[in-house]
């Protein structure tokens, strides 16, 4: 058992419920409320120190008994120790929970998968839309035990809705140019793209 | 011209005669020029692509049949290779693309999830790109091997051979049947990519 969980019992009490051993790995639930302080401390105490969201994902289990639980993978890159937290969640209830993109930059996309994938809103996130399916995809959410295999829509109406999207409406083209990004790169970037490819200076300065 | 040869009587022959042969000649040199010169443009998206590459790389070298140069511009392809299974979200793209294409233009359907959905029976797939563009040669195979494209392609260079600039046929549908945007009527979209094998035991509830 992962001594980090001797340490968030401790600190939090009663918003940690219970902890297991599975191939190795812990994982530790926690109430729903108390997500995003039990991660700020994870993340920020110097002895747990888990620096790295690994994975942001969702499971659905076919026996409807069971809630619909939210996992998220931590690691400490220095303590090379791994921590797996879990939320549970009704499946058929508010699917809402504080989203940790202020903690972590990189669970942005992670979010707006499991957003898209199992309808799961989280609560703070910058830019919460569909990541996987396009964004006026109406039928639901797929990995959803409720959802059937083929979608909700005969196949001629799924193909009438894909032919009616506008493919450049996927990208736009601020999410591909870095043009905007250019201040915040690393000033080896910069200099590269300053000489451009071949070592010249370009001339759009 | 037309005129020109029709009032023309040769001896023992239909009117017709003389201006059918020149007919077969200029079919027979524009469908040679045009078999033998296929540009292909590939729209590799998944494991089949790969088999692809593997035919257009030295040991198979499809360039052998005058695929020598591969059009990275649907604006300078003459067949589209859709290599793959098609998701729902490709599906504008790839038809944006053949109607970018220059006629006169053919589409081959390479392996069993461009051609049917495969065993993606989901409801992200595509089941059988003909439901998005008008596809002329399907080659089965789960991927298919490079003889196997090939063979595809020589199918091709035969139906293209067979072709006429003069028989009144339009090369292609160009526009979607309707403001929908669909191809085919919706019936024959849902008849084609009905469900099969395992997934029978599965219906979509509504």
């Amino acid at each position: 058992m992962n001594p980090s969980v001797d340490a968030l019992r401790a600190t939090f009490g009663n918003a940690i419920g219970r902890a297991l051993d599975s191939c190795g790995d812990t994982i530790v639930y926690v109430a729903r409320e108390q997500l995003l302080a039990v991660m700020a401390w994870l993340r920020d105490t110097p002895e747990q120190a888990y620096d790295y969201l690994v994975d942001v994902t969702a499971v659905e289990y076919r026996d409807r008994e069971r809630p619909l639980e939210l996992v998220y993978n931590l690691r400490s890159l220095a303590r090379r120790a791994d921590l797996r937290v879990k939320v549970t969640l009704d499946p058929r209830g508010d699917l809402t929970v504080d989203s940790v993109v202020p903690l972590w930059r990189g669970a942005d996309w992670l979010e707006r998968e499991a957003f898209d994938m199992f309808g799961v809103t989280f609560r703070g996130h910058p830019d919460l839309r569909r990541i996987l399916m396009w964004e006026t995809y109406a039928e639901g959410y797929p990995l959803r035990k409720d959802f059937p295999l083929r979608g909700r829509f005969s196949r001629a109406e799924q193909v009438r809705q894909a032919l009616a999207a506008n493919p450049e409406a996927h990208y736009s083209m601020e999410e591909l140019s870095i043009a905007e990004a250019y201040d915040e790169l690393p000033a080896d970037m910069k200099e590269r793209l300053r000489r451009g490819e071949r070592g010249t200076l370009p001339d759009f300065e | 011209m037309k005129r020109v040869i029709e009032t023309k009587e040769v001896a023992g022959q239909s009117p017709n005669y003389l201006l059918a042969k020149f007919q077969d000649l200029i079919d027979w040199a524009v469908n040679s020029s045009r078999a033998n010169s296929l540009w292909p443009m590939p729209f590799g998206t998944a494991c089949c692509a790969i088999e692809f590459m593997a035919t257009a790389a030295s040991r198979y070298d499809f360039a052998r049949f005058g695929m020598e140069r591969q059009a990275y511009s649907p604006r300078q392809a003459d067949v589209l290779i859709c290599a793959g299974r098609l998701p729902f979200k490709l599906a504008p793209v790839i038809r944006r693309i053949y109607d970018q294409m220059t006629q006169p233009k053919w589409v081959i359907s390479m392996g069993a999830c461009a051609s049917t959905g495969g065993i993606f029976d989901n409801y992200a797939m595509v089941q059988g790109i003909d439901t998005i563009v008008p596809v002329d040669v399907y080659v089965p195979g789960c991927p298919p091997r490079p003889e196997g494209l090939l063979y595809g392609v020589l199918l091709l260079h035969k139906k293209i051979k067979g072709e006429s600039l003069f028989d009144g046929v339009p090369r292609r549908e160009e526009q979607p049947l309707d403001e929908r945007g669909l191809r085919l009527p919706p019936d024959q979209i849902d008849e084609i990519s009905e469900p099969f094998g395992n997934s029978v035991h599965q219906f979509r509830s509504t």
